[in-house]
């Protein structure tokens, strides 16, 4: 396979996952919006701000109104991060991959394209309309998934789709922590005591994983047991550990295919071995906050690392 | 002007190839193909079969019109079509063979030898080079008109790297998908197996370096460029690496892709870029497009490229006016297939001849495609034609006229009644060393404009499907 190819394909999945991911903050958003219209204002701040997008939106907009945030979020197309410009990025790294993509897969991400464009053509007026928006985004996604699960075959070129899926996915996953720290940190006023409910709601929310958590845990929410979900947990698929599983697996495809040891596939496993010596306990005593940003740099340098060993640029 | 309606042979009755999709669509409820025409361009819009107009930024993806009525061709027309096709696509790879080498041509007299020493598409770096098979011509166009029942002219080759081909594939798929009863009616020769024997033909080709089973790369501008899915479309059809410039370098001897693992030899270089943009180092040194040294690579033996480099003189409109001796003097067989009649501006007669007929004549550039920079006479308003005389005057080899042909129609479907359009046909030719292969169909394009006589897509011409039938 080209490098070129490949980096087409790792990227096209990196936008794929942005896009979902960028769609349920606005679903979180919406949902606090809808529920607590006191806060409005801090709570779209919030999700602007575990999206990276605040500097970007005051840059722009001077209150948090549901309209021009959504709008910034989802169609605005001089955010590069807005579904939108996702979506299209997707679309363009799927055309450099197009030969390495089966017609369903390439079609599903075309056929995406063309509805949201359609359906994002004009600013969304009726605030009605948001959930029925976002649900199609998340079919879109949804078929994308399906095309590739039900008709890729599983080789590198798979790999390399799963590589992009689950390093972003950790991005977003650790940023959305990295935000939210604080309101796991056991303080002073707090230990012991139950959440905010609106903040671990939120959190939750951001990741889809409400049910999940329910399913697990039942019960009051409690800060250890939330982080320990989505930093530890194997079987929930946006928790930290869950990702880096994946990346180590596919990177271990990948050494399988091509014979050889790859310097990124070590640079996995040193994360998943340091995130598999650490209980949650050892985790906040050590600080939550230092094991994000760690956690961050480790991904980083990872995705670095993959773009040079399979020679993504000349 | 009476022109050749391919479909009907009076106000009642079909001519023979169509008479079977005559009786079904008189069947068929116009609501139903309405909303099916309508259909087929999701399908294209779904699939992404677009084409990027150069000069329109709001319009990056265009779809290219299509129409749900076929181009029919009976056998008997086929058949003689394609000895014609057969004896020209021959004549003109030993016509390139004999300028790059002796220029026999040349020393008998039969062709001008300013026409080639003084040509842009005349290549130096090719001279005493000898492709490997022999091939310069891997994959040929020949764009076809017709204006009666036994006559057909050539209106151009396309010897440089002619395109349209993913159009006949799709279009086939679509008709196919659409309307399958139509397929179990009529007799319909298949075009699907066009990509393996492209495949198969360019393996054939394959330069001395190769060792094993030939690897493929397909060489494209780049993702903005109008033919991208093409590009993308072939690559993948016929299991090629899609290269761009970037992703290729010299290395060892061979022209070698950046792989996840490491770089690989290519063996045959199906490129769609123009030969100026193939190697800076010894074409255009701002070309970003191309690989530095790949000529030097090329002239060693280490890699086939195709259609071989200088192979685009061929296309030429100054060198077609001679395509009649060219055929007559390698084959030694009067052409089968007429030329259109071709005045060259170059010559004084001629000149003063086109200068006093504008409004009648096509005239086109010696080295245009695509339709842009051509008049077209009898469509052309007093202003277009006076602005077109000046640049004619100023420069008058550049230029070749033509007569406004009486293209045939076939109808389209349109406001749920059939139309008649005009069209042409480009019939694909693949070119082995021992084979020449000729697809049973083509691409059919046709002027959705009522009266129109310019087929182009570029200039807003759509295409059909092209059926040729068994016999």
């Amino acid at each position: 396979m080209l490098g070129k190819t490949a980096n087409g394909l790792f990227w096209m999945f990196r936008y794929l996952e942005r896009s979902e991911n960028i769609a349920r903050l606005v679903e979180a958003g919406f949902r606090m919006a809808l529920t607590r219209s006191q806060r409005q204002g801090g709570d779209w701040a919030s999700i602007l701000t575990t999206a990276g997008l605040l500097e970007q939106y005051e840059a722009k907009y001077n209150d948090f109104e549901n309209k021009p945030v959504v709008d910034f979020l989802l169609r605005d197309r001089a955010n590069p991060s807005s579904v939108l410009s996702s979506m299209a990025e997707a679309r363009r790294n799927a055309r450099l991959a197009r030969t390495a993509l089966t017609r369903e897969v390439w079609e599903a991400v075309n056929a995406s394209w063309l509805e949201l464009c359609d359906i994002l053509k004009n600013p969304i007026r009726d605030k009605e309309r948001i959930p029925d928006i976002l649900a199609i985004i998340r079919r879109q996604s949804a078929q994308v998934q399906g095309a590739v699960h039900g008709t890729m075959l599983r080789n590198d070129i798979y790999d390399f789709t799963r590589l992009g899926t689950f390093v972003e996915r950790a991005d977003n996953t650790a940023r959305i922590l990295d935000v939210k720290y604080y309101v796991l940190l056991p303080s002073a006023s707090s230990i012991g005591s139950s959440l905010d409910n609106v903040q671990w709601e939120t959190i939750l929310r951001s990741v889809s994983a409400q049910q999940a958590y329910r399913w697990l845990h039942q019960g009051e929410p409690t800060a250890s047991a939330i982080a320990k979900f989505l930093i530890l947990d194997h079987c929930m698929p946006r928790s930290l550990t869950f990702c880096v599983n994946e990346i180590n697996l596919n990177l271990k495809y990948l050494n399988k295919e091509y014979g050889q040891t790859s310097p990124s596939s070590e640079l996995a496993v040193a994360l998943k071995e340091k995130m598999y010596a650490q209980t949650i306990d050892e985790i906040f005593e050590s600080g939550l906050h230092e094991f994000i940003g760690d956690f961050l740099q480790c991904n980083l340098a990872i995705a670095g690392q993959i773009e040079t060993d399979y020679r993504f640029f000349a | 002007m009476k022109f050749f309606n391919e479909m009907m042979a009076d106000e009642t009755s079909a001519r023979e190839p169509y008479r079977l999709y005559k009786d079904w669509f008189d069947s068929q409820d116009p609501k139903v193909l309405k909303r099916k025409s309508a259909e087929a361009e999701a399908v294209f819009r779904r699939t992404g079969i677009t084409f990027n107009v150069y000069g329109k930024k709001d319009a990056e993806e265009r779809l290219i019109p299509f129409d749900i009525v076929p181009r029919i061709i009976g056998a008997r027309e086929w058949t003689k079509l394609t000895k014609g096709i057969d004896q020209r696509v021959r004549a003109i790879n030993a016509f390139l063979h004999d300028i790059y080498h002796k220029q026999e041509i040349l020393k008998a007299g039969r062709i001008p030898k300013h026409l080639i020493q003084n040509n842009e598409a005349y290549l130096p770096q090719m001279i005493g080079v000898t492709p490997p098979g022999g091939v310069y011509t891997h994959i040929v166009g020949i764009d076809i008109v017709r204006t009666g029942e036994n006559d057909f002219y050539v209106l151009e080759d396309n010897a440089r790297t002619p395109s349209g081909v993913s159009y006949m594939l799709e279009n086939r798929e679509t008709m196919l998908q659409m309307f399958p009863d139509l397929f179990a009616q009529n007799r319909v020769q298949q075009v699907s197996d066009y990509p393996h024997a492209l495949r198969r033909s360019l393996s054939d080709c394959a330069p001395k370096a190769c060792k094993g089973k030939p690897v493929l790369g397909v060489l494209t501008p780049g993702i903005h460029n109008s033919a991208y899915f093409e590009h993308a479309f072939l690559a993948d059809q016929m299991g090629a690496e899609l290269v761009e410039g970037h992703d290729i370098k010299i290395e060892n001897g061979r022209v070698c892709m950046r792989t996840t693992e490491g770089n690989e030899p290519i063996d045959v270089l199906y490129r769609r870029v123009d030969d100026e943009y193939l190697d800076p180092l010894n074409f255009n040194p701002d070309s970003m497009l191309g690989v530095p040294g790949l000529m030097d690579i090329y002239r060693a033996g280490g890699i086939t490229i195709a259609n071989a480099p200088g192979a685009g003189i061929a296309d030429d409109k100054a060198i077609y006016s001679y395509m009649p001796d060219i055929i007559e003097f390698y084959t030694g067989e009067k052409a089968l297939l007429d030329n259109v009649p071709t005045w060259r501006c170059s010559e004084a007669d001629s000149l003063a001849y086109v200068l006093e007929h504008l409004s009648e004549l096509v005239v086109k550039e010696v080295h245009g495609s695509g339709g842009y920079g051509m008049l077209v006479g009898p469509a052309a308003s007093k202003k277009e034609i006076e602005v077109f005389r000046k640049k004619l005057e100023a420069k008058p080899s550049n230029y070749i006229a033509q007569p406004t042909l009486a293209l045939s129609t076939t109808p389209v479907f349109t406001k749920s009644k059939l139309a008649p359009r005009h069209v042409d046909l480009r019939p694909f030719i693949l070119v082995s060393p021992n084979k020449i292969n000729i697809t049973p169909g083509g691409l059919t394009r046709v002027a959705m404009k009522e009266g129109s006589l310019v087929v182009n897509s570029s200039q807003g011409g759509g295409t059909k499907d092209t059926w040729v039938l068994e016999d």
